[in-house]
């Protein structure tokens, strides 16, 4: 195969980017997208040009560090798919491919693809969590957990933080993202205690990282790679109505 | 030159209550002084991450470093299988004992028996944890855990979060590491790499930390330093380890003096998908669960191997009578089920015959049709269709199939583009997980003192060979319940110490070696990519130091790996500058300590005459092909001291005794 790629190059984040038009021959059809993007990188070292900056770890569609939006999709044109495990017979040979970083306020560009999704950690550290030290546990099997409920708080359980569903809302809201961790814990006894607290103090901090809020385009869901449902954004807003109602503090 | 001192420091009495009665009398640090002591943790997967938060929650300063942009990235979040736990929940026999005296075997007898001990005992506490952290385990209709049997083992100790133990139970960690960060006790360093080791006083006192963002070289100084930074499976290049895994921190460690212990036992994972061509970056793992249903075979002609591989014929063309199930005709008892490694060179024995099916010549068929076709028949009888067409029981069946591994499947086709369902699935051997690591002793401290190693990064618990859903285990116990107590020994002495000033001299001459040794890479100006040298490493190494190894080849290996290095010194081409974000430049480093890894691999392959899990010596084995262990004369750990590139390192070794179980040969005929 033979690919045209338009992509985004910026030095810093202070530093206007462009985007940069590269041609790529011998693309097999059986390389991984990120494989390309080797094979492009190591071409342009021998050129003694500086190699293009993407993240990536485990390539094997879990860890979620990878991320770009390809021809204007988070994560390409694969549904339920990371990048790393998207490949190259899902284009034609010379197709021309527009590769940009996630675009969203809360997620500064650091280098060419590379952003910073720090925001996602802290609205997890404000609230994230199940307050149990360690040793503290009592039996596993103490409290019996019906297996459909144990079976939705998974589903909600599998985002993998990669911030697709950010960079796919035109608003860039972190609604799927927050609400998919408010409803695994809050559907579990053992994280019913605090979820008032813990919904409260995670949508605050979400607001405070300059995300948008909630239109339900539902894009989100969409371009999620691992099916996360926006019916988690609705538990959430009932979560924090209900907490809002009824909790004293936030913090 | 030996040294048969090196000593495990395991306390005295009886293997059942060592562990109980060691916790209840170690030194403790007193609380107001946990507030003065702070503690580095080098990394975030399972080990790294429980260990920052259970640490912060007794009260220590904790900073905590990973190369990552977030904690939750490391590579335990891929494994798919399960934990073990002795909680004998299925009433099956199960016991403590029992998880000890299984790890104990399956680690071909070479690791030590009150470490093993200790893992099994506290197995249940992880499952207790994890649960009241929200991790959300398979459950059953009643609504308690459910349990599935793995890796050969009699009983069903294995809890389970579909195909995403690690993700659930890795997420667990992180949120409680997240909870310590936000109340202050957990300070995190995202996008830093450890590159040097700082030493003071013969103690470990802090790392030199590379700032991935600006090329900063930062000075941390710390009471104590944990390690916990996975294993070096990407010596290979092709493992199914993520991109970044490296051996960096711990070789920074061996360059300061830690001994490197076992390093010739890694693993591979016999069913992963092969390699397609050479710009491949890594390879994946397809879960252990499917050789449950599928059978593994190779066409028995080569004239139809080699079509298979030209593309002029496939899978289907092969009559049922033409094709050779090898594992089932070389192992009755076990069949498809053999332990890993068994399977491993079973497959690659096929493959050196001639009989490979991919391009490469390495790989076998997995083959579902034989399962589709009895579930298919036994759905038809439950649905009470008389004489249903051959279609419907394929449907049938291929139903039943897609609800056991429909996700694996889909994951196997996205990356082949072949649907499974219709032709066999194309499988080889892959490295999976490293066994060897940093010696630790029972506290889990290396041999220098305040340096401790947790996870895969040390070599405790898995001998020669690890069991399915051990890693996770070891990697939770010694994070949140073992390390956290044990470090206690050497900090209790060490309450008066001040914070370490990063303006001594030991920081400067750290942070300065660091810098020497990236400038010298830089000087280089060569023509060749550090990935190209990673590469070739990984061909000499997977050649001669892979599924089967012998004297001849290891010696060829050393010198081809040392000729690798003068290669590398000469001749790399890094692109970029120091102080900017530069992934090349991390490559590079990395590659350098992963060549230095590799010469100690080799030479270690090469001192142990013997095989024994999965360290397979051709001349050292039973007529009829099978692994001959030697315990006369290796019943012991290798502990490697290095002593710069251009010296042979020296052994030190920890003699291994067995008080609590008879050493037997392992057998799956």
């Amino acid at each position: 195969m033979k690919l045209t790629l338009k992509i985004w190059r910026q030095p810093s984040q202070n530093v206007k980017g462009k985007f940069e038009t590269y041609s790529l021959d011998n693309v097999s059809e059986h390389m991984s997208f990120l494989e390309m993007l080797d094979v492009l990188n190591e071409k342009l070292s021998f050129e003694q040009k500086v190699p293009i900056a993407f993240e990536h770890d485990c390539r094997e569609g879990i860890c979620g560090t990878c991320s770009l939006v390809i021809n204007g999709q988070p994560h390409g044109p694969l549904q339920g798919t990371t990048t790393c495990q998207l490949h190259m017979r899902n284009f034609k040979d010379g197709e021309t491919i527009v590769i940009e970083p996630y675009r969203a306020s809360a997620f500064p560009v650091l280098k060419d693809l590379s952003v910073d999704r720090g925001a996602l950690d802290r609205i997890i550290q404000a609230g994230g969590f199940i307050s149990v030290s360690t040793g503290q546990a009592q039996d596993a099997n103490a409290i019996p957990i019906e297996k459909d409920v144990a079976s939705h708080a998974f589903d909600a359980a599998t985002c993998i933080g990669c911030g697709a569903c950010v960079a796919a809302c035109p608003n860039s809201s972190a609604m799927l993202f927050t609400s998919a961790k408010v409803a695994h814990l809050a559907l579990l006894p053992q994280g019913k205690v605090e979820a008032q607290k813990r919904v409260l103090n995670m949508v605050r901090q979400m607001d405070l990282e300059n995300f948008g809020n909630c239109s339900n385009i539902t894009a989100c869901e969409a371009e999620c790679p691992k099916g996360i449902s926006v019916s988690n954004i609705a538990l959430m807003n009932r979560e924090f109505l209900s907490a809002s109602f009824s909790s004293n503090d936030a913090n | 030159m030996d040294n048969l001192n090196l000593n495990g420091n395991v306390p005295s009495g009886d293997l059942s209550d060592k562990w109980t009665k060691y916790r209840s009398t170690l030194p403790l640090v007193a609380p107001n002084n946990k507030l003065k002591i702070e503690i580095i943790v080098v990394g975030t997967g399972l080990a790294g991450a429980s260990a920052a938060a259970t640490l912060g929650e007794l009260g220590y300063l904790v900073k905590c470093y990973t190369f990552h942009d977030s904690p939750r990235r490391a590579h335990s979040i891929a494994a798919q299988g399960g934990i073990n736990a002795a909680k004998n929940y299925r009433n099956d026999g199960d016991s403590v004992f029992r998880l000890f005296y299984d790890t104990i075997k399956g680690g071909d007898y070479r690791s030590r028996e009150a470490n093993v001990y200790r893992l099994a005992e506290v197995s249940t506490s992880i499952i207790d944890q994890a649960v009241a952290q929200g991790v959300p385990f398979a459950r059953e209709y009643g609504g308690l855990l459910d349990n599935r049997s793995f890796g050969g083992v009699q009983v069903s100790r294995t809890f389970y979060a579909r195909g995403q133990t690690g993700q659930q139970l890795l997420l667990g960690a992180y949120q409680s590491l997240s909870r310590q960060i936000a109340l202050g006790n957990v300070k995190m360093f995202t996008r830093h790499e450890m590159i040097e080791l700082v030493v003071k006083d013969g103690k470990a006192r802090g790392i030199i930390a590379r700032n991935l963002l600006t090329g900063e070289l930062e000075k941390h100084g710390a009471h104590a330093v944990v390690l916990a930074t996975g294993g070096y499976g990407n010596v290979f290049y092709l493992s199914t380890n993520a991109m970044n895994c490296n051996v960096t921190a711990a070789m920074r460690a061996v360059a300061k003096g830690a001994f490197m212990a076992n390093p010739c036992f890694t693993q591979i994972h016999p069913t992963c998908i092969p390699q397609m061509g050479e710009y491949q970056s890594k390879l994946t793992l397809m879960s252990e669960s499917l050789r449950n249903d599928g059978r593994v075979w190779v066409p028995a002609k080569k004239e139809d191997a080699k079509a298979i591989r030209d593309g002029v014929k496939t899978a289907l063309d092969i009559p049922e009578t033409d094709r050779d199930y090898f594992l089932e005709r070389r192992y009755p008892a076990f069949g498809n089920l053999v332990p890993r490694d068994v399977a491993s060179r079973a497959a690659k024995t096929a493959c050196d015959e001639g009989n490979g099916i991919v391009p490469t010549g390495l790989g076998v068929f997995l083959d579902f049709s034989a399962a589709i076709e009895r579930y298919g028949k036994s759905k038809a009888n439950i649905l009470g269709l008389s004489n249903p067409s051959n279609a419907k029981v394929i449907e049938l069946g291929e139903k039943v199939i897609e609800e056991k591994y429909g996700n694996l499947f889909e994951m196997y086709e996205k990356i082949s583009g072949e649907n499974p369902y219709k032709f066999p699935m194309k499988i080889y051997p892959a490295v999976h997980y490293t066994m060897g690591g940093l010696w630790v002793d029972y506290n889990l401290m290396t041999n220098v003192p305040g340096l401790f190693s947790i996870g895969e990064s040390n070599f405790s618990d898995h001998g020669a060979n690890r069991l399915g859903a051990s890693a996770l285990m070891q990697g939770l116990a010694d994070g949140y319940f073992v390390l956290p107590y044990t470090i206690g020994t050497f900090l209790s002495e060490d309450i008066s110490t001040p914070k370490l000033d990063v303006n001594a001299p030991e920081f400067t001459a750290a942070a300065d070696l660091a810098k020497q040794r990236i400038d010298k890479l830089f000087a280089i100006k060569g023509k060749q990519s550090a990935e190209s040298f990673h590469r070739r490493l990984g061909k000499i190494i997977w050649e001669y130091c892979g599924m089967s190894r012998t004297a001849e080849g290891l010696t060829l290996a050393r010198q081809q790996v040392r000729a690798l290095r003068d290669e590398f010194y000469a001749d790399l081409y890094l692109p970029g500058v120091a102080n900017d974000l530069n992934p090349e430049l991390e490559k590079a480093l990395r590659v350098a300590d992963f060549i230095d890894l590799g010469e100690i691999m080799v030479v270690d392959a090469l001192d142990r005459n013997e095989s024994c899990g999965g360290h397979f010596r051709e001349e050292y084995q039973t007529p009829d092909g099978e692994a001959l262990r030697r315990d006369d004369e290796y019943a012991y750990v290798s502990a490697w001291e290095f002593k710069g590139a251009d010296q042979d390192p020296i052994l030190h070794k920890e003699m291994l005794h067995f008080d609590n179980v008879e050493l037997k040969t392992r057998s799956y005929k």
